[in-house]
């Protein structure tokens, strides 16, 4: 091959391509953001994983009767937290989703197999007796600002009035 | 120094402006309500409407003050959640209605869960008026 034909393909494979990726829908920073703002504001903004796909695709949809509040939102905002929360969220085989069926669409984090088989050992006076607490959707009255990042380490768990959980 | 001036007049003057903001888009949303009909806007209105509680059947017993207390100067609780809701009087906190679209939001999904239907302009006027002056 001669050298300008080389210095043309040199120069082509080497040129930038200055067309902006795309990102897949629901993995921006804002995205995450959006979704802490908006689904913040009433409860802990609970982390995407802790449900699959279907079960947020469920909730979003039913927005004006959202556990018996109304949450509704503008369409744009609504798909826009629905991409983010299905970008991120359990996906079959995570240990989230033990013992959850396909065809199954679990709305309650809290009663989950892996949630109750988690928390089965707490008594009552601790969480749902516990003036501090009230009920396990706090999930940061006890794991604290990890909660919301999604870590809720066992040896990082501190209760209210309680301390410490040591198993 | 003269820097030091300039930085000064700049932040006195961004405050300022951002506080008529604040002013300015709550009046403008009260004006929005004048368009549609409403007005004048009562605090007393709002101050019946805030302690009233519903008599419609799904809505039995509800009331703003569920969540946001009797006192708009103080902070409210999520009546489910415990979630701690930021004081609704201006005085209390300035960033009450500088932003239309998230009042309106609230407006929405709030009067529908409390009162069974959206709220009317007036009743909107009223609120903003009253939360305004407290």
């Amino acid at each position: 091959m001669n050298t300008k034909k080389a210095a043309a393909m040199f120069v082509m494979m080497s040129k930038k391509n200055t067309l902006p990726t795309p990102k897949s829908p629901g993995t921006s920073t804002a995205d995450a953001t959006r979704y802490q703002e908006e689904c913040g504001s009433c409860h802990l903004a609970y982390p995407a994983k802790l449900l699959p796909a279907r079960s947020w695709h469920q909730i979003m949809t039913t927005l004006p009767d959202h556990f018996g509040d109304d949450a509704s939102l503008d369409e744009g905002l609504q798909a826009e937290i629905l991409a983010y929360l299905s970008a991120h969220s359990a996906s079959n085989k995570s240990r989230m989703m033990k013992g959850v069926g396909y065809d199954d669409v679990p709305l309650r984090i809290t009663e989950l197999n892996f949630f109750t088989r988690k928390h089965r050992k707490i008594p009552e006076r601790m969480v749902q007796g516990n003036p501090e607490v009230g009920s396990f959707t706090q999930c940061n009255a006890c794991h604290g600002s990890g909660a919301v990042k999604g870590k809720f380490n066992e040896h990082t768990v501190d209760i209210p009035g309680f301390g410490r959980w040591d198993d | 120094m003269k820097l030091l001036i300039h930085a000064l007049l700049g932040t006195t003057l961004s405050l300022l402006l951002l506080s008529q903001q604040t002013l300015a888009d709550a009046n403008s949303q009260l004006d929005g309500y004048r368009q549609q009909g409403a007005g004048p806007f009562s605090a007393e209105a709002s101050e019946r409407l805030w302690s009233s509680t519903s008599s419609n059947q799904e809505q039995s017993g509800r009331s703003c003050t569920q969540c946001h207390g009797k006192d708009p100067a103080q902070p409210g609780k999520h009546i489910k959640t415990g979630k701690v809701i930021e004081p609704m009087a201006v005085r209390s906190n300035p960033q009450r209605f500088s932003d239309a679209k998230f009042s309106e939001k609230w407006f929405l999904r709030n009067c529908k869960w409390t009162l069974g239907r959206e709220c009317s302009a007036q009743e909107k006027g009223d609120v903003i008026t009253w939360l305004n002056q407290y």
